[in-house]
């Protein structure tokens, strides 16, 4: 940069600098300059919208949160009717949206990760069809995905008699055209201490896992600790299950009429979301994955080798964590990609914070300076959380150096 | 040596013929176990791909191909039970799907456009082809004011209005002002983001962030619905005309992020060098900076082309017609409703995009294979 000290060109003999050629100066006009375009443009914008909202009649500020919202929502996580406020009816929109992206994230990770280390795979079909998987996916857009899931895939799937015809009228598993239909689990007394025992064994695996560790680096024994862990999570509420006389139980869904009841519904709106988002994500996750693994220099791998340790521990103790301080920053981004593109529920009619909020409410109030402010002002928020943790799990396994 | 054969009668006199290598290491079945059968592990996987490649395949090909309606008037010929895509569809509305309802007679213009900006692209991909410098000039400036002049219609020409243009025709319209506008507004948010003005340091930083913050579709939502709200009464700007300005702004964001990416590459000495030649700031970026730190950033830049080039298709959410929007419009046709209809028009669309998107990160592969002076393995 040209703001270096010493003499600038300009400079006469007394090696006093003319204002017009002192950077500091020049910076000083440069920003007072922006600040009054800013203040200007906003100045400007702001009266206009005020002389255009007055002359449209649309009220301003945040009074209308307190009203009646008068219309319903497709799928609610906390209770909701038509006769709640928009401010309630805001957040069922934003639940919906963390609801999906939360459930995006798990699956897209696990699936972005299988495919990433199946593009490395030495087994030929195995690794072409990942790579068949990342190319396609990647290369179509993501909106044109959620709608073929959508219109072309689950809406034309059997309606509920159509496909009651063929698995009979009460079943399990069910998934038609009004959505996918699993039991539901009724919690009767007693139940929630199968909660406190399945709390019990997360805490016993932890200790379990500290104990392990210590007894390892004091007398260099192994214990088996993530399949004693996995056994304690699994008898230890089913044992509880059956002492307190099985008080939990299935509802299955079941035909009556053109439609099915009961059950655990799960909107067709929410998979073709799901399917969409988790899919797309995970075709860049699988990148990310693989360019982390190939970014770990073969001579570590060969140095593990050379001290004899085996091929599985070798990716599990010297790649994978050296793999994760390349993967995690361009993971990050990924996955607030994903939240963000959860907007796109609008499309499909998934009823989240966009299309609830930025689409019904907006058209109900008209007043779209302050719905759309507040939704980008939410996406922000949440990016910054999202990049918040991001940063603090990435610092926690960055490379320490001195 | 005569003798020697005679006296040791079991050394051999001349070499025994070579053997064939053993089965299990050459050809079909020394491929197979090298990349099917390796290990057991190997073996389950491949079984398991085997399968499920099984389950996938014949249907999608049957549909695709075999029970496909490949020419047909209307969708009584797509109705018949078992039928595949409804390509007679794609065949009917495929001038719609390219130019949207562009009038027929003005086609030519959009074509020429199209040629005009083959003509420019062709030769700056191509990294032998010399005269870069004017080459990118031509594509920045001059083909976006012939573009605009033969599309909308100046000089003479019979104006098209843009509630018209439609297709493809939208999506490269909006994806290519998005890139061209974002190429200067990128360059000089990330100059300013390094600057050493602090107050033009923060408003770089805001700007970047917000836009990459909130999701596109917040943005075209505003840029439809909010900006003409700031606007004095009377001035009012198109559908597409707002849209544009949504997506310029987005991607100008994005576009910083690469420059600034290829700007920090730079080594110190350079900017160093450059202040010692006495160049002024601006002479310096133009000329030792900027050259070096846009052609390490060429993939980059092209990857932000391709994601701006998916994320066209949502400008269809605020009632915009690009290819995908056209698509799905015409599905509601009721000369062409049936239950293959949907899946057979997005699976064209997809097959457009991918076409794009694939070509263009093929090309941004080779960029960097091109650049990577790294060391390899």
């Amino acid at each position: 940069m040209a703001h270096q000290e010493g003499v600038p060109a300009g400079a006469d003999d007394s090696g006093r600098v003319s204002l017009m050629n002192d950077p500091k100066a020049r910076g000083l006009v440069f920003q007072a300059l922006l600040i009054i375009a800013v203040i200007a443009m906003v100045y400007l914008g702001v009266s206009n919208a005020v002389a255009n909202l007055a002359r449209a009649g649309i009220a301003s500020g945040f009074g209308f949160f307190s009203d009646r919202a008068g219309f319903d929502i497709g799928q609610t996580i906390i209770p909701y009717t038509n006769d709640s406020t928009y401010l309630r009816a805001f957040f069922v929109g934003l639940l919906n949206t963390m609801v999906v992206a939360v459930i995006g994230i798990f699956f897209a990770t696990i699936i972005g990760f299988i495919v990433g280390l199946a593009r490395l795979s030495k087994n030929y079909l195995v690794q072409k069809f990942a790579t068949v998987y990342v190319e396609t996916l990647r290369n179509i857009p993501l909106l044109l995905q959620l709608l073929f899931w959508y219109k072309a895939v689950l809406s034309i799937l059997p309606s509920p008699r159509e496909a009651a015809r063929e698995t009979g009228v009460e079943v399990a598993f069910s998934i038609n055209n009004r959505g996918l239909y699993l039991p539901r689990v009724i919690a009767e007394d007693g139940s929630s201490l199968i909660f406190y025992a399945l709390a019990v064994a997360i805490v016993a695996w932890f200790v379990i896992g500290r104990w392990a560790k210590k007894r390892q680096i004091d007398t260099g024994q192994q214990f088996p600790v993530f399949l004693t862990g996995l056994a304690l999570v699994i008898v230890l509420p089913t044992l509880v299950f059956f002492v307190t006389g099985r008080p939990l139980s299935l509802e299955y869904a079941s035909l009556q009429g053109f439609n099915m009841v009961g059950g655990w519904i799960i909107q067709p709106e929410f998979m073709a979301l799901l399917l969409g988002l988790s899919l797309y994500t995970a075709s860049f996750i699988a990148e990310i994955v693989r360019a982390g693994i190939l970014a770990v220099s073969h001579g570590q791998t060969e140095a593990a080798f050379a001290l004899g340790i085996r091929p599985n521990l070798t990716s599990r103790l010297v790649i994978v964590p050296q793999a994760m301080r390349v993967i995690i920053p361009p993971l990050t981004s990924q996955f607030l990609n994903l939240t963000k593109n959860s907007s796109l529920a609008v499309a499909i009619g998934y009823p989240d914070l966009v299309s609830v909020f930025g689409g019904t409410v907006l058209n109900q109030t008209g007043q779209a300076v302050e719905v759309i402010s507040i939704t980008m002002l939410v996406y922000l928020a949440l990016s910054l959380m999202t990049s918040a943790f991001m940063n603090w799990f990435n610092s926690s396994v960055a490379l320490v150096e001195r | 040596m005569d003798n020697n054969s005679k006296s040791i009668a079991y050394v051999r006199t001349q070499e025994s013929p070579t053997m064939a290598p053993p089965v299990s290491t050459g050809g079909v079945v020394g491929w197979l176990k090298e990349n099917l059968f390796a290990t057991p592990r190997d073996t389950v996987l491949t079984i398991l791909t085997f399968l499920f490649l099984l389950w996938i395949v014949p249907p999608v090909v049957d549909w695709a191909f075999i029970s496909a309606v490949w020419v047909g008037e209307s969708r009584e010929d797509c109705l018949a039970p078992g039928t595949g895509a409804c390509w007679a569809f794609v065949e009917a509305k495929f001038g719609q799907f390219m130019y949207g309802r562009y009038p027929l007679e003005e086609r030519w213009r959009v074509n020429l456009s199209g040629l005009l900006l083959i003509a420019g692209l062709v030769p700056i991909a191509i990294p032998s082809v010399p005269y870069k410098r004017e080459n990118a000039l031509y594509l920045l400036v001059a083909f976006p004011i012939l573009a605009f002049i033969l599309l909308t219609g100046q000089l003479g020409l019979e104006p098209v209005e843009t509630p018209l243009w439609g297709g493809l025709l939208v999506t490269l319209v909006v994806a290519i002002v998005g890139i061209v506008v974002s190429f200067p507004l990128g360059i000089l948010l990330a100059l300013g983001r390094r600057s050493e003005m602090p107050i033009v340091k923060m408003f770089c930083i805001i700007f970047i962030e917000f836009w990459r913050g909130v999701p596109l579709i917040t943005v075209l939502f505003m840029s439809s619905v909010m900006l003409p709200l700031f606007l004095p009464d009377g001035v009012s700007f198109d559908k597409l005309l707002r849209a544009l300005i949504g997506v310029a702004l987005f991607s100008s964001a994005y576009m910083a992020e690469v420059i600034r990416g290829g700007l920090q590459a730079i080594p110190k000495g350079q900017y160093e060098a450059a202040n010692a030649m006495a160049l002024t700031f601006w002479q310096g970026t133009r000329l030792v900076i900027m050259p070096q730190a846009l052609k390490l950033v060429i993939p980059g830049i092209v990857n932000t082309f391709i994601g701006l080039f998916k994320d066209t298709s949502l400008v269809l959410i605020i009632g915009l017609f690009d290819l995908l929007g056209i698509v799905q419009q015409n599905m509601t046709d009721p000369n062409w409703i049936s239950p293959a209809t949907p899946a057979t028009g997005f699976v064209f669309a997809a097959f457009v995009f991918f076409i794009f998107c694939f070509s263009m990160s093929r090309y941004s592969a080779y960029m960097e294979r091109r650049l990577d002076t790294g060391h390899k393995r």
